[in-house]
């Protein structure tokens, strides 16, 4: 970029300066233009939360109101507490979830990329085969599966489907073929290290930032999913924050004051993961996912 | 990326002849290591995504009739071949829903990934400024539940809250029918559009960072404008990363479920059976009618795997065409 300005600058400066202000200026606009629609509605939802059932209907959208402290006692207080259940419950099916199935991703990425074996093939191309059947629609055969075993209601339901993540396997074994060298996992096996002590201390901590990708992108994925919990639950103190907040909001059409406490849930529910991404944010590796297809 | 099978033995006939013992029982124990690595996931895959669709389709042709003598109504299980796969088909509301789903995804898979390319590339112009307040800002919806974003919009559109509907009628215009035909449409892909562009643009933008610089370097010095080298050299280069994102945008959209859903109560333009999806939920559930709802979670998934094979055959020649 410098060479060419400072050849630009030489032979035609007055030119050269106004017309790289103009070009500077559009593409920021356009720019600012698309960071303000992505804003909009999350300065909305802060701003709703903050009025009572009354103001909600009556100030100015993006005129503060006075009713955070009492919309935030009433979520609280709603059926004994349950908005902090789904809340936990979140936690729980996302955090233990994502990390179960980083676990069983990692290794099954490390293997299919570091071992020749009979099988490896086919095992590699059936599970790729499953990136492109989306997880949604198994939700109903799922369904019909754990009934049959009982464990439809439960927190299992929602978890152990949640595991098995074909695109994290298929990213796992992108990244351990890219980070693990042979050559280091030849010379701890000259060592007299054992296979799991080498994906133990060797290829997890070389494989982190492409683990903490998948992570992320499972945690994401389960905190947002809406039809399986859906599908497999009927108690409501199991349900996670996005079936709570929809039932929340469908009950809402009746009473309108139950709208101030579905705005306030659902600005509280998007706090913790905005903070998680924002911290996570620079570990991410989404080359990962752009690299993915060439290879 | 192979040279472990290579080099594997090289190695251990080399150490081998040191200590001649150790070889054998390591390479017996790396035999098993790498089935026992992959067998969670072969177990899991087989029990959650292999096991569900063979049972669907089992379903799929089973019915539930009248038992034959029964005076009590007593309906039993049985064979009844490819009726289910009729009934669905023959479905006007379930085949109104692909359609629905067809005007849907026509507005929000070319909004999400046009604008997701857009701001990539703004992000990638040598003259912008506020890239990296952008690119978070641009980045937080995806941290927003497609549930909660459709509550969000939702309250965005509804009249009596409505900041658009309060402008409009501060200057004198009626509240905007969001959520009422035609505009619900737009309406809903909006909320996916939201949903997806950050995603889509980081994944774009990385890959944009790939490209190595002198490429640019030397077309900006032949005098090319930034125009012509993002529409020549860097879309042609970023095409795999513009098929994937392709690829998960027409994805989401065959399984919307979500969306319409959390917007039902606050409008009547949305019907219980708005996209295919809502459907199956209604026959499985609401109806009982688990082998009608199986037929059509079989023919749904069919028609995303279909679709996601034309969608990669047609971009790779594509890929293939500019690239030689």
């Amino acid at each position: 970029m410098s060479a060419s300005t400072a050849a630009g600058v030489l032979t035609r400066p007055a030119a050269r300066t106004t017309a790289a202000r103009r070009g500077r200026a559009l593409p920021t606009a356009v720019l600012l233009a698309g960071a303000l629609y992505c804003l909009v509605p999350v300065v909305w939802v802060v701003v709703a939360a903050s009025k009572s059932p009354d103001e909600l209907f009556s100030t100015f959208t993006f005129s503060p109101g006075t009713g955070l402290l009492a919309n935030l006692r009433d979520l609280f207080a709603y059926g004994g507490g349950q908005y902090g259940r789904w809340g936990l419950n979140s936690v729980l099916y996302a955090g233990v979830g994502a990390l179960t199935s980083t676990f069983v991703s990692a290794l099954a990425g490390f293997g299919l990329a570091k071992y020749r074996f009979a099988g490896r093939d086919a095992i590699f191309y059936g599970i790729l085969g499953g990136v492109l059947i989306p997880g949604i629609t198994l939700a109903v055969p799922q369904y019909l599966l754990l009934s049959k075993v009982g464990l439809t209601g439960s927190y299992w339901s929602v978890l152990l489907p949640s595991i098995i993540s074909p695109f994290g396997i298929y990213l796992c074994r992108v990244y351990a073929t890219a980070a693990v060298p042979d050559e280091t996992l030849e010379a701890a096996r000259i060592d007299g290290a054992g296979e799991s002590r080498i994906f133990a201390r060797i290829a997890v901590p070389m494989m982190v930032p492409g683990l903490v990708t998948v992570f992320m992108l499972q945690f994401v994925g389960i905190w947002n999913n809406f039809l399986l919990p859906f599908i497999m639950l009927s108690d409501q103190n199991k349900y996670p924050m996005t079936v709570g907040l929809y039932t929340l909001l469908a009950k809402g059409s009746g009473e309108a004051s139950l709208y101030s406490l579905a705005i306030t849930g659902a600005m509280l529910s998007i706090l913790p993961l905005l903070a998680l991404m924002l911290v996570l944010q620079r570990f991410w590796q989404l080359d990962l996912l752009s690299g993915g297809v060439k290879g | 990326m192979t040279t472990s099978s290579h080099a594997a033995p090289a190695l251990t006939t080399t150490s081998g002849r040191g200590l001649p013992d150790r070889p054998p029982p390591r390479r017996r124990r790396r035999s098993w290591a790498p089935y026992a690595f992959v067998a969670p996931a072969v177990v899991l895959f087989v029990v959650f995504l292999l096991l569900p669709i063979g049972y669907a389709i089992y379903l799929s042709f089973q019915g539930l009739r009248l038992a034959p003598g029964g005076a009590f109504g007593r309906r039993v299980q049985v064979f009844v071949g490819l009726d289910n796969y009729k009934a669905a088909v023959t479905d006007p509301e379930f085949l109104a829903g692909f359609g629905r789903l067809a005007v849907y995804g026509l507005i929000a898979v070319p909004f999400t990934l046009g604008l997701a390319l857009l701001f990539a590339l703004l992000l990638d112009h040598p003259r912008t400024r506020a890239r990296r307040f952008s690119r978070t800002a641009i980045f937080i919806p995806y941290a927003v539940p497609g549930v909660v974003a459709s509550l969000l919009w939702g309250f965005m559109y509804l009249p009596s809250t409505s900041p658009f509907s309060w402008v409009s009628e501060a200057v004198g215009g009626g509240a905007i029918p969001f959520l009422d035909l035609p505009l619900l449409f737009p309406s809903i892909a909006n909320i996916a559009v939201w949903g997806g562009v950050g995603f889509n643009m980081i994944i774009i933008y990385t890959s944009l960072r790939g490209i190595p610089v002198e490429i640019h370097e030397s077309a900006r010095i032949d005098g090319a404008s930034e125009w012509q080298i993002a529409r020549r050299i860097k879309v042609p280069l970023v095409a795999p990363a513009l098929v994937l994102t392709g690829l998960f945008a027409l994805i989401g959209t065959l399984q919307v479920y979500g969306e319409p859903t959390t917007l039902r109560p606050m409008t009547d333009s949305i019907t219980q059976t708005w996209v295919p999806l809502m459907t199956i939920y209604r026959d499985a559930f609401t109806r009982d009618d688990l082998p009608l709802g199986s037929a059509s979670s079989v023919l749904l998934a069919l028609g995303t795997v279909v679709v996601s094979l034309l969608l990669l055959r047609i971009t790779q020649k594509r890929a293939f065409g500019e690239n030689g």
